[in-house]
């Protein structure tokens, strides 16, 4: 390619606006669950491997580092989630213009502060 | 015309519908099982291991790890082919992609694999 041609969207050089930061925490959020699946297959084989395995997993879940582990990913899981629910509410046409996108930005990091609170409770 | 080739379908309308499905599917799982378990606080084993012992449970597990493999297939794809190129990485991009990208591949059938084991296993 000639690289004399102008380069166009260099993500490092660009603000995001609220709506490139819902976009770029989708796909955080995906990687992080993409790791994940490797402790939660981890944990639901030892869970359902046999009875000591169920009480140590739930043993190891009573650990301060394991809980803040377990937030994550289910924080993580619920970002996904709402931001996930809301590309199909978008794919059927609701708050495709600047102003919905802008809107709809602003309620997932709502819905989702408000679930990720609820997990961290729920948790504790 | 460029034609994809390391995305899921060589065809961006079926990766669009294909992440969509998927997504659904996986919805419905972690709906249900995150409302399984807040449901029953102090769940014990006997418990645990029945509703994966459940015919129909073993089914939405194994739909669920079908899903999740072609959901984060395509996601992964999509993070690789936007992020892993050459402006951000110069010649060496290529490369770096592909290579990226048979890590994902390996790593998603593995835990394919392990999972199936899991579900099968009790």
């Amino acid at each position: 390619m000639n690289s004399q041609r102008p380069v166009n969207l260099d993500l490092r050089t660009i603000k995001l606006p609220i709506t490139g930061v819902t976009s770029f925490l989708h796909r955080v959020s995906g990687i992080i669950l993409f790791l994940g699946i490797g402790f939660l297959l981890y944990a639901l084989g030892k869970s359902l491997g046999s009875e000591e395995g169920f009480a140590d997993v739930k043993d190891t879940l009573t650990s301060p580092l394991a809980k803040f582990v377990a937030w994550g990913l289910l924080s993580s899981l619920l970002y996904h989630l709402v931001a996930g629910v809301r590309h199909l509410i978008m794919d059927a046409g609701v708050g495709e213009t600047l102003e919905g996108g802008r809107r709809g930005s602003k309620i997932i990091i709502g819905v989702s502060v408000v679930l990720i609170v609820l997990a961290g409770v729920w948790i504790w | 015309m460029v034609t994809s080739v390391t995305n899921l379908s060589r065809s961006g309308l079926y990766d669009w519908m294909a992440q969509r499905v998927s997504a659904v599917v996986l919805a419905a799982y972690f709906i249900f099982l995150i409302g399984y378990l807040v449901a029953h606080p102090g769940i014990g084993y006997d418990q645990w291991h029945a509703l994966f012992a459940h015919n129909a449970m073993r089914i939405f597990s194994l739909l669920a790890l079908v899903a999740l493999s072609a959901h984060a297939w395509v996601g992964m794809w999509t993070i690789a082919t936007d992020y892993l190129t050459p402006m951000a990485l110069g010649k060496s991009a290529t490369a770096v992609r592909f290579l990226f990208q048979a890590v994902c591949g390996v790593a998603m059938f593995a835990y394919f694999v392990w999972g199936v084991q899991i579900l099968w296993g009790i």
